[in-house]
C-alpha cells in the first residue's frame, strides 16, 4: 500500500474536474459553498480583492481558521500557501488539508525558488500565465496546474489570455518533428521530456483549472468552452450581492457550459455581480500575475 | 439502444461533474457506445449507467436540480444495470453513515464518507477480486468511501483492511476506488458482461 503517490495526488485533481473551486475565509462562508454544490473549498485569510485593496503582506490562514472550516464541510478543504514558503506547508500537511495553492495571490517567500513539492504527501496546485511555467511547476512536483488570471479583479480577460496561451503552445508542440522539442524545451525552460511528453500526449500531464478574474456563470462557461478542465472562483462569490445563488448558478454553468438555455437561466436576476476592475488601471507593476517564475 | 450492426450496448456516464471522460473511454476501449448524460433525457434508451468518481454531494445536488434523481432511481428499480466508483458508490447506496445528502438509495450497503482519511491518507494497493479473475487488480482509493455494513442481497467482491470496497447486488456495481483511472478494464468487462445479460 502506497500513500503521497503521483497517481493519488493527480487523482484527486480528476475527481474535481467539471467542478467550481470556491475560496472561503471562514466556516459560514464554506457551509455556503458546500450547499451551492462546490467540489473543493480554498481556505484563505482575505479574498484576493480585499488583498488587493489593503496592501501589505498576505500569508497563509490561521490554522484555527482552517480547521474550523475543515469542521464544518465534507469536501475537500484547500489552503494556499506563499511561493516558496515550504514551512507554511508543512504547517498545512499537518493539518491534513487535501490540497495546497502555492500561490501567487499571497506574497513570495522566495524570489528565486518554488516549493520542492515532491517532498510531500499533500499534493499542490499552481498557477501558470503559459505552457513552460505550467511545466515547470509540474517538475517541481505540480499535481494540479490552473491559470493564473489576474486575481481580485473580476474581470476574466487575463484568465482567458492564459488559458488561450497555454493551450496553443500545446497545440504547437503537438506539430513540431522530435528533433524541434529541444530547441522548444529552450524556449520554454522546461524540461525536454515533460515537453516530448506534452507533444506526444497533445495536453498537459496534470489536470489543468481556470482561474484569476472570473465573476459571472458565463464567465465559468467561457473557460469551460475554451478548454478548462474546471474552474476557481476567488473574490466573484463572496464580493458579490448575494453568494449563495451566485455560487450555485457558477456551478449549473460549469457543468452546462454548452447549453446556452441553461446558461440562461441561471444568469437570470442574480443581483449585482463584484465590482470589476480594468487591468490597465491596474499599472504593470501591481499586476499579481507576475510573481512566480 | 444495442446497436443492431455492431451488437454494441449503449452505455450512459453521468456527466455531471467528475471523471466522467475515463469511463467513456474505458467502455470504448471494451466496444462500447458510451455516450454522456447531463440532462433528463438523454436517460432513455440507455443498456446502461455509469455514475464516476468526483464529490458526491456536487453530483447530488446536481441531480436533484435538473429532475434525474427519480428518474435514475425508477431506472435502476426496474432493472437497469448500473455501475458507481467512489462517488457513484456513495449515490447508490441505501444511507451513508453520517450527514445527510441527496441519494438514490438504491443499494443495500451503508456507505461510509471519506472513510480512509484525508487525502494524505489516499492510496494505491493491489486487490484480490475473485470474480474477475486471480490476478490482483491495482485500486487507486482517493478519499475513498468504503461500505460500512451491507445486507443479505449483497455480494462483496473486495475489502481492504476488513472493509468492503467492491460490492454487486442484482443489476448493480459498486467500487470504492477508480478502476477509470487505471487500464485494468476487468470491472467495466464484468459491468458490461451484466449489461448484455446471461448468455
Amino acid at each position: 500500500m502506497k500513500i503521497g503517490t503521483m497517481t493519488v495526488k493527480a487523482g484527486l485533481a480528476e475527481m474535481l474536474k467539471g467542478g467550481v473551486i470556491m475560496d472561503v475565509t471562514d466556516a459560514g462562508q464554506a457551509k455556503i459553498a458546500e450547499d451551492a454544490g462546490a467540489v473543493a473549498v480554498m481556505a484563505l485569510e482575505r479574498v484576493p480583492s480585499d488583498i488587493r485593496a489593503d496592501g501589505g503582506v498576505a500569508r497563509m490562514a490561521d490554522p484555527e481558521k482552517i480547521k474550523e472550516i475543515q469542521q464544518a464541510v465534507s469536501i475537500p478543504v484547500m489552503a494556499k500557501a506563499r511561493i516558496g514558503h515550504f514551512v507554511e506547508a508543512q504547517i498545512l500537511e499537518a493539518l491534513e488539508v487535501d490540497y495546497i495553492d502555492e500561490s501567487e495571490v499571497l506574497t513570495p517567500a522566495d524570489e528565486a525558488n518554488h516549493i520542492n513539492k515532491h517532498k510531500f504527501t499533500v499534493p499542490f496546485v499552481c498557477g501558470a500565465v503559459n505552457l513552460g511555467e505550467a511545466l515547470r511547476r509540474i517538475a517541481e512536483g505540480a499535481a494540479m496546474i490552473r491559470t493564473k488570471g489576474e486575481a481580485g479583479t473580476g474581470n476574466v480577460v487575463e484568465a482567458v489570455r492564459h488559458m488561450r496561451t497555454i493551450l496553443g503552445e500545446i497545440k504547437r508542440l503537438t506539430s513540431m518533428d522530435e528533433d524541434e522539442l529541444f530547441a522548444a524545451a529552450k524556449e520554454h525552460r522546461a524540461p525536454v521530456e515533460l515537453v516530448k511528453w506534452v507533444a506526444g500526449n497533445g495536453k498537459l500531464p496534470v489536470v489543468n483549472f481556470s482561474a484569476g478574474g472570473l465573476a459571472t456563470p458565463a464567465d465559468a462557461a467561457l473557460m469551460m468552452q475554451l478548454g478548462a478542465e474546471g474552474v476557481f472562483v476567488g473574490s466573484g462569490i463572496f464580493k458579490s450581492e448575494d453568494p449563495a445563488s451566485r455560487a450555485k448558478a457558477i456551478v449549473e454553468a460549469t457543468t452546462h457550459y454548452n447549453d446556452p438555455k441553461v446558461l440562461a437561466e441561471v444568469s437570470s436576476g442574480l443581483k449585482q455581480a463584484m465590482p470589476g476592475i480594468e487591468i490597465s488601471e491596474i499599472g504593470e507593476e501591481n499586476l499579481i500575475q507576475h510573481r512566480g517564475w | 439502444m444495442t446497436d443492431p450492426a455492431t451488437q454494441a450496448p449503449t452505455i450512459g456516464v453521468l456527466s455531471l461533474q467528475g471523471a466522467f471522460r475515463e469511463h467513456i473511454q474505458a467502455l470504448e476501449r471494451l466496444g462500447a457506445v458510451a455516450v454522456d448524460v447531463r440532462r433528463r433525457r438523454q436517460l432513455e434508451g440507455l443498456d446502461g449507467l455509469v455514475i464516476p468518481g468526483g464529490e458526491s454531494t456536487t453530483i447530488g445536488k446536481l441531480m436533484v436540480s435538473y429532475h434525474m434523481l427519480d428518474e435514475v432511481r425508477r431506472l435502476g428499480e426496474e432493472g437497469l444495470p448500473i455501475f458507481g466508483t467512489c462517488a457513484g458508490l456513495v449515490m447508490l447506496a441505501q444511507e451513508v453513515c453520517e450527514g445527510d445528502q441527496p441519494l438514490l438509495g438504491l443499494m443495500d450497503i451503508c456507505a461510509r464518507r471519506n472513510a480512509f482519511g484525508r487525502q494524505v491518507k489516499s492510496f494505491e494497493t493491489g486487490l484480490d477480486i475473485p470474480a474477475i479473475g486471480a490476478e490482483p487488480l491495482h485500486g487507486v482509493f482517493i478519499r475513498a468511501p468504503w461500505i460500512e455494513s451491507a445486507g443479505s442481497g449483497v455480494e462483496v467482491l473486495a475489502s481492504h483492511e476488513g472493509h468492503g470496497v467492491a460490492a454487486r447486488q442484482g443489476n448493480l456495481l459498486v467500487t470504492a476506488f477508480h478502476p477509470e483511472l487505471t487500464d485494468d478494464l476487468r470491472l467495466h468487462e464484468l459491468f458490461l458482461g451484466m449489461v448484455r445479460g446471461p448468455a
